[in-house]
């Protein structure tokens, strides 16, 4: 199984939390580094999407399952 | 890429008031934006340690009810004594059944984060604010000061 740098579980929370969460995850992070991030708010997918274009962190994989979804975001 | 800035002046006190400008104050922080918030009149209490903000139906025909109220519900009894707290209690309990942020909490994570928080010093002489009841590492400005920052601004919003 892969190893990530740091998991956040965001279930639960809603908007701006899972974006919050994920920042000061990175904040702690090396560059190259991957995040995995679970949140179940439904506009956390296009959250995410311009979180990590805006900050320059690539996000790697986006999964949807039952209402849960999975972010990797690599820090930049 | 030069940084990006936000500037905004907070001026409403209520409970639903003070959400729009911490969350986008926190976001764009995360997004690596230098953010200034100018807190203004009713906006001094959103800077209080002790927050006790408020949410009325009252003056606000769009604000959903419990049971529907708001489409039924005679306005003038929204005056009644107790309503005013009865919905801050309500939407209390919503927001941390939901999942959304405590005032507090986004307050924290604005402060956390390097957003800078302004009072306007002439709403505190305005009202005799005091300012032992604010919380710490918050400056005390005036328009002059705002437009320094607000002028290089990529955004800027009044709310």
């Amino acid at each position: 199984m892969e190893q990530f740098a740091q998991e956040v579980d965001a279930s639960g929370l809603n908007c701006p939390l899972p974006i919050l969460r994920a920042k000061k995850a990175l904040n702690g992070m090396e560059k190259g580094q991957k995040l995995r991030l679970v949140t179940t708010d439904k506009g956390s997918v296009r959250d995410f999407e311009a979180f990590t274009k805006q900050t320059g962190n690539p996000l790697l994989e986006t999964s949807e399952e039952q209402g849960t979804y999975t972010f990797i975001i690599e820090k930049g | 890429m030069a940084q990006k800035k936000l500037a905004i002046i907070a001026a409403k006190g209520t409970l639903d008031g003070a959400y729009p400008p911490f969350i986008l104050a926190s976001t764009a922080a995360a997004l690596d934006y230098e953010v200034q918030v100018f807190f203004t009149f009713y906006g001094l209490q959103l800077l209080r340690r002790e927050l006790d903000l408020k949410v009325t139906p009252l003056g606000n025909p769009a604000m959903p009810m419990p049971m529907k109220m708001d489409k039924w519900f005679p306005t003038m009894l929204t005056a009644l004594p107790g309503m005013e707290g009865m919905m801050t209690t309500m939407m209390q309990k919503k927001i941390a059944e939901k999942g959304v942020a405590s005032v507090q909490e986004l307050r924290d994570a604005c402060q956390e984060s390097g957003v800078q928080l302004i009072a306007c010093q002439m709403t505190v002489d305005l009202f005799d604010m005091n300012p032992d009841e604010f919380i710490e590492g918050i400056d005390y400005a005036g328009a002059a000061d705002f437009f320094a920052f607000a002028g290089d601004s990529d955004i800027c919003l009044y709310m």
